[in-house]
């Protein structure tokens, strides 16, 4: 835990320089624009540039992170004084079966689109995370799909995206639109 | 007189069948999702808000998403004590304090009159609160009328000032969250002079869009709560059984006035620190439980099973979450991450919310809040009559549960905004979300900050316009000086308080040398 809690707050610490980096740029279309020449608080008599807000406010963000460090180094929070592992052995198969299975699930969107997406995901956390039934698993995992197709598709009219599964769809659509 | 005929009005509005049906349905959701140990009011508002939409289409009207969201607020401030009491696990943090002596009073098989006492505190937190709000948010939108942008912003920076202060989390993680999602609410384009900026990684097809406020929220309460209850119960959720009788709730009903003086002391005193940003219910509940215990005889009772003790937080959560809409309404500032969301709707919705909202949309105010007496109303009684249903239905395993919350937030962000990018994110956002909170990093602000953003940068830039840059205007103003110092005096609370350690460390160091 009192490794994390450094690495994190140093990967904070570079996300803000590079936000302050960032903050600093002209539009695309003036090359000429200088970096950091937005973040003033009165340019030209027309109050505080583009880059103003998110500089500063990145700026500030760079010193809190700075803040975490020296809370680290001196042991004042809990996470630094924790002997503790970050997230422990089973912690870890939690984090890459579900965080991996949601991966997997909104990478398979772009091939079987939402609704095949969907059944896969359920079966996949219900039926080998969850150890339940086949039953139980399939009720389940067909349902929802089901619903969610009536209730976006049909009745609100937003077309969830359907990859190579579209064709599937169609007959669907000449019934129900 | 005026204000007793525009609830009137709006009561009559909000019994209205659609409305009336869709308050039903938000208390019913509300409670289940209060009840359910990892998922709060938040979550339940947050997962849902997409879902809206199609009410305001059938509706024609932003009153009817939004009675429906703060009924599900609602009914989750009644549900928290359910599994706080039958499971020992506080279904949401606002019931932490309800633990105390609910779960004692449970094992030592009164669950039903915990349970009733828990319905009955909440209902007359809830009524309390919904008449002071009647009568002062009218008062504090007339006022608020007066203010220009320095004034604004100072409100926001006491919003901040207030997550510092008093939040008692980690106070430079408390501001890397807030400073977090004020960046995050800056990325696309600066609506002030039109430039792009902060294109991260030169990527205008996902970031040219901004980042949009759900995709923040549902990330951190739709993935990264969601994880990180299942890392810390690792799905280890049991309900001890509790068997209640229809009889039971009706004795008890009767036995309610010992527990009258918990309820009165979390009714009013939810309420103020509801009000406050950053306070809101959880803080509410614990200093009701606190009060209530340092002003009572038997204070030893405490921890076993006293009435009292379920009242007072019962009724100061509810109370409180009324409070926390107070602000949000008259100011356009939210005092809880769940207020934040509904103030997000209302933007969505087309609504502006702030002071203009009382004189501007009449028509959405008085219906909104008369529907908060109604879903009050329904509220106790679906809770009493349907509690044998309820504690059935949260035998619903989280295996089956938290897959299904992962689909709806998956779904829920692209009905909103169509676009696939907007789910990668979130999911990076939850991930990112799930990681920092093992470590302690408070997350609610980010999602305050998110939504307060857009309204934060406007008014300063447009302050610091009228000032020519000198930033003493936010010290000069007659309204906007003394805000501006009561949030630097909050912000510089725990500083004081450092110091005043260290010099009485260093003080007896000196005494032993």
């Amino acid at each position: 835990m009192r490794l994390a809690e450094l690495v994190t707050a140093i990967a904070i610490a570079l996300l803000s320089i590079y936000l302050m980096w960032k903050s600093g740029e002209g539009p695309s279309w003036d090359p000429t624009a200088e970096r950091f020449a937005n973040i003033g608080i009165n340019i030209d008599g027309r109050g505080p540039g583009s880059g103003f807000w998110p500089f500063w406010l990145s700026a500030a963000m760079l010193l809190s992170s700075l803040a975490v460090v020296v809370n680290w180094a001196r042991r004042r929070t809990k996470p630094s004084r924790s002997d503790k592992p970050y997230l422990d052995y089973e912690g870890k198969i939690i984090l890459a079966q579900i965080g991996g299975g949601l991966f997997v699930f909104l990478g398979l969107i772009h091939f079987l689109g939402y609704y095949g997406a969907i059944f896969l995901f359920l079966v996949y956390s219900i039926y080998f995370l969850g150890r339940h039934n086949w039953r139980l698993t399939l009720a389940v995992s067909i349902a929802v799909p089901v619903f969610c197709f009536f209730f976006f598709d049909i009745a609100m009219r937003i077309v969830l995206p359907k990859g190579y599964l579209e064709p599937l769809f169609l007959p669907l659509y000449d019934i129900f639109l | 007189m005026d204000v007793l005929l525009h609830l009137a009005d709006g009561i009559l509005v909000a019994l209205s069948p659609i409305n009336l049906g869709l308050a039903f349905l938000g208390v019913v959701i509300g409670l289940f999702v209060g009840a359910m140990p990892g998922l709060g009011s938040v979550n339940g508002v947050a997962i849902l808000l997409p879902f809206t939409f199609v009410i305001q289409q059938i509706t024609g009207t932003a009153t009817s998403p939004m009675i429906f969201l703060a009924a599900i607020y609602y009914g989750a401030m009644y549900g928290g004590a359910i599994s706080s009491i039958t499971l020992g696990i506080p279904g949401a943090s606002t019931a932490v304090a309800t633990t105390f002596d609910g779960r004692p009073m449970a094992l030592k098989g009164e669950a039903g009159r915990a349970l009733v006492i828990a319905a009955l505190a909440s209902f007359a937190g809830g009524t309390v609160a919904n008449v002071i709000f009647t009568g002062a948010a009218p008062l504090l939108a007339s006022v608020a009328l007066k203010f220009g942008n320095p004034e604004i912003f100072a409100l926001m920076l006491l919003a901040f000032a207030t997550f510092v202060g008093l939040g008692g989390d980690d106070i430079p993680k408390t501001m890397i969250s807030i400073f977090f999602g004020l960046i995050v609410s800056a990325v696309g384009f600066d609506i002030i002079s039109g430039t792009p900026r902060l294109l991260l990684f030169d990527s205008t097809v996902w970031f040219s869009r901004g980042i949009q406020f759900l995709v923040l929220a549902i990330g951190v309460y739709g993935i990264g709560e969601m994880l990180w209850t299942i890392n810390a119960y690792r799905y280890d959720m049991e309900m001890t059984k509790a068997k209640i009788t229809l009889k039971d709730v009706g004795t008890s009903i009767l036995r309610f006035r010992e527990a009258w003086k918990g309820t009165a002391i979390g009714s009013l005193l939810g309420f103020f620190v509801g009000i406050l940003p950053a306070a809101g219910a959880t803080p509410g509940s614990l200093m009701a439980y606190g009060v209530s215990k340092m002003t009572s005889r038997d204070k030893s009772k405490y921890g076993r099973g006293h009435p009292d003790g379920i009242s007072a937080p019962e009724s100061a959560n509810n109370s409180a979450s009324t409070g926390a809409m107070l602000p949000m309404m008259t100011l356009g500032i939210p005092g809880s991450p769940t207020t934040a969301v509904l103030l997000a709707g209302m933007v969505i919705w087309g609504l502006q919310p702030g002071p203009r909202l009382f004189t501007d949309q009449p028509d959405f105010v008085w219906p909104l809040i008369g529907s908060f007496y109604v879903s009050n109303a329904i509220a106790v009684a679906v809770n009493l009559a349907f509690i044998p249903v309820f504690l059935w239905v949260l035998r619903m395993p989280f295996t089956i549960l938290a897959p299904l919350i992962f689909v709806l937030s998956v779904v829920g962000i692209y009905a909103a905004y169509q676009n696939i990018y907007d789910v990668w994110l979130m999911l990076f956002f939850g991930i990112g979300a799930f990681l920092l909170r093992i470590l302690d990093y408070p997350l609610a602000p980010a999602v305050l900050a998110i939504v307060l953003g857009p309204i934060a940068e406007p008014t300063l830039r447009q302050s610091l316009i009228l000032s020519d840059g000198n930033l003493s205007i936010f010290i000069t103003r007659p309204i906007a000086g003394p805000i501006t110092i009561v949030a630097i005096i909050l912000i510089l609370l725990p500083l004081y308080g450092m110091i005043r350690r260290k010099l009485k460390n260093n003080g007896r160091g000196g005494l032993t040398v």
